[in-house]
């Protein structure tokens, strides 16, 4: 018997539900239908009322969402794709995160965002939104890349006062699978060493994490033993876990699959040039998607994103300093 | 509220502090003691102000937007809210974090506007979603205005929608004040009259002219009722004039003769005085003590917020969030 990472998700979901009474689901083709990814798959039946499909409106959604905090709910929306939560951006940025700010109330709202490419998704069903996100003050913005992450750190997205962009990622959804959901539950805003090393360091965060350890896994054979560090959450960035590890390494190597024009890499290397700039023993690299829309098809796809190949290669080119 | 007489009263009243309120706001923000902004609703105090009055605080909630400083005064907020948001006090509701008309008390049902038009309308349908969860539904109202601006907007659109699909115990307000900042109707939108969107939207759709307090508090106030009696949600589009320019930095120059010399540009505070006289519902005596008594709260609220603190850029909590991280192990 196995967990997959969609079946941590649903089962936080069915948690939180049965729990506490101020949870509901609130998304498109939620209800009966049990999501696009089945993420609410028979919740609706076993919680009558409180699993309610939408209308495609998705800055009403998060409107809806924001009020019915404001009541004192703790709403869980599921965007059908991060990519449509573009269309909820007013809503996210400057209704919920500039809320507690604003009038001292905060908004504990959980924005379900299913993140990332998968073959043939193509430009609008693929997105990485999480550092757009994470630009805004008021947001805590999180990515996880294990089945217990994803079920522990949905639960305690949905027990933060403030509002949670909770970035899954869809590769993830049924090929990530684990014996149980057990983990180590760190809480959000503290990183993990994902794979222990000592020449460099790869932070990254989401699917990339398994790209990553794949990466680590190839260079090893060459004697190379590379850290992978989770960040689990980009904001808040655990920049304490990073540079302690930067500092056993002295290599550091930001990975994404975001669009490669600032992002959480970019907020990476900076961080710890500033902080950290004496442990550096060669100059930190970035390595991203491609600079352009997530392409359709499979082997454009494949090499938008960083792959195992390309970032082998840019660690070697990090080793080589 | 009680009776006719006792509602005209009560809006009247509000229509009368709010702008006497505003007034002093336009003078502060002349003499340079209010940075930013000032956004008055003269003109449309009627629509506003028999609306904050059929709402019930701490029952139902109400999303005010741009022009409703009376119909907050009516649905309960404290001048002094204003003047101390205005002003930048940190006895504030929001500490001179946000200022002018960007205020509320979401814990008393009035949250907050943000800039974006139409993002109330959801807002709004979210927190009657809320209470229909936690069963208190029942005789609550959710009211927001907009202009016609907002009409044009997605947000609008959506919320509308969702509010319907719900069918919520909504009222949407629609003061169609014939320019939205300087873009006239016919810029604005191609349809004959809004209220025919609100069959579109699965609304029950009325109009109103929004310089006639009496016909306000029949139209405004019948519709809150027939919501608060799960007649479901309704849209009212009152047709009216802005008297003022967008905010006081804007002299309203494009607002042409005709539109200003129309029955539109009548003022609504003077029309309703008229109407509370010859209807017997109040004496000339009784809504002259009014205006002094307005006139002096206006006073107290300026000087006391005048006198308190601003914020201090060394002691403020830079901080957005509630939660404070690092979080302890779990």
């Amino acid at each position: 018997m196995s967990v997959t990472y969609i079946d941590a998700i649903r089962e936080a979901q069915e948690t939180l539900l049965r729990e506490d009474p101020r949870v509901f689901l609130y998304g498109q083709d939620i209800a009966n239908f049990g999501g696009a990814f089945k993420a609410t798959k028979g919740l609706s039946d076993a919680f009558p009322g409180r699993v309610i499909d939408s209308p495609i409106s998705e800055d009403a959604m998060i409107g809806l969402a924001v009020g019915a905090a404001i009541e004192g709910m703790r709403p869980i929306v599921e965007m059908q794709f991060a990519d449509f939560s573009s269309i909820a951006f007013n809503q996210i940025v400057n209704q919920a995160a500039t809320h507690y700010y604003r009038t001292g109330m905060p908004i504990p709202i959980t924005v379900r965002l299913p993140s990332g490419g998968t073959p043939g998704s193509g430009p609008f069903h693929s997105q990485s939104m999480e550092g757009i996100y994470a630009q805004y003050p008021g947001l805590v913005v999180v990515t996880p890349a294990t089945v217990s992450d994803a079920y522990h750190m949905l639960i305690d997205s949905v027990k933060l006062d403030d509002p949670v962009l909770y970035c899954e990622h869809k590769f993830l959804y049924r090929w990530l699978k684990s014996k149980a959901i057990n983990g180590d539950h760190l809480p959000i805003g503290q990183a993990r060493i994902a794979r222990p090393g000592k020449h460099a360091t790869v932070v990254t965060y989401s699917a990339m994490v398994h790209e990553a350890v794949r990466a680590a896994d190839r260079l090893q054979a060459d004697g190379w033993e590379i850290e992978v560090v989770d960040l689990r959450s980009v904001k808040p960035l655990d920049l304490d876990t990073v540079l302690a590890s930067v500092a056993r390494t002295g290599r550091l190597l930001a990975l994404g699959e975001a669009f490669p024009w600032g992002g959480v890499t970019a907020e990476v290397v900076a961080k710890v040039t500033e902080e950290g700039f004496h442990l550096l023993d060669a100059p930190p690299q970035r390595l991203n998607a491609r600079d352009t829309p997530v392409p359709y098809h499979p082997k454009l796809w494949a090499a938008h994103r960083p792959t195992p190949e390309s970032i082998c290669d840019a660690l070697r080119k990090l080793l080589s300093f | 509220m009680s009776s006719q007489r006792e509602f005209l009263r009560c809006s009247f009243r509000a229509m009368l502090r709010s702008r006497t309120l505003e007034n002093k706001l336009s003078s502060l923000y002349k003499a340079g003691k209010i940075v930013g902004g000032v956004y008055l609703g003269r003109g449309q105090e009627a629509v506003s102000a028999t609306l904050g009055t059929s709402l019930i605080q701490g029952k139902d909630c109400f999303a005010p937007l741009i022009r409703d400083q009376a119909g907050r005064t009516a649905f309960g907020e404290s001048m002094l809210d204003c003047t101390r948001t205005y002003l930048g006090s940190v006895e504030g509701p929001m500490k001179g974090r946000d200022g002018n008309i960007h205020r509320g008390r979401p814990e008393k049902g009035m949250p907050a506007m943000i800039s974006h038009l139409g993002a109330q309308v959801p807002l709004i349908a979210g927190m009657l979603f809320a209470k229909r969860m936690k069963g208190v539904l029942d005789g609550c109202v959710g009211a927001t205005t907009v202009g016609d601006g907002a009409t044009s907007t997605g947000a609008f659109h959506e919320g509308m929608n969702l509010a319907a699909v719900e069918n919520l115990p909504m009222v949407v307000v629609v003061a169609n004040n014939q320019f939205a900042y300087s873009t006239p109707n016919h810029r604005q939108f191609a349809c004959t009259d809004l209220v025919e969107r609100a069959k579109g939207y699965g609304f029950s759709g009325h109009s109103v002219d929004g310089t006639d307090m009496l016909a306000c508090a029949k139209v405004i106030g019948g519709a809150v009722r027939t919501a608060r009696d799960g007649g479901g949600p309704q849209m009212i589009v009152a047709h009216l004039l802005r008297l003022s320019g967008h905010g006081e930095h804007d002299d309203g120059s494009y607002v042409p003769d005709s539109a200003k010399g129309g029955h539109y540009g009548r003022d609504c505070i003077e029309v309703a005085m008229r109407q509370l006289a010859e209807g017997g519902y109040a004496a000339v005596n009784e809504i002259l003590s009014w205006q002094e008594e307005a006139a002096e709260e206006v006073q107290r609220a300026v000087a006391q917020a005048q006198q308190e603190p601003v914020p201090d850029p060394y002691r403020e909590d830079w901080t957005a969030l509630s939660t404070k991280f690092p979080l302890t192990s779990t």
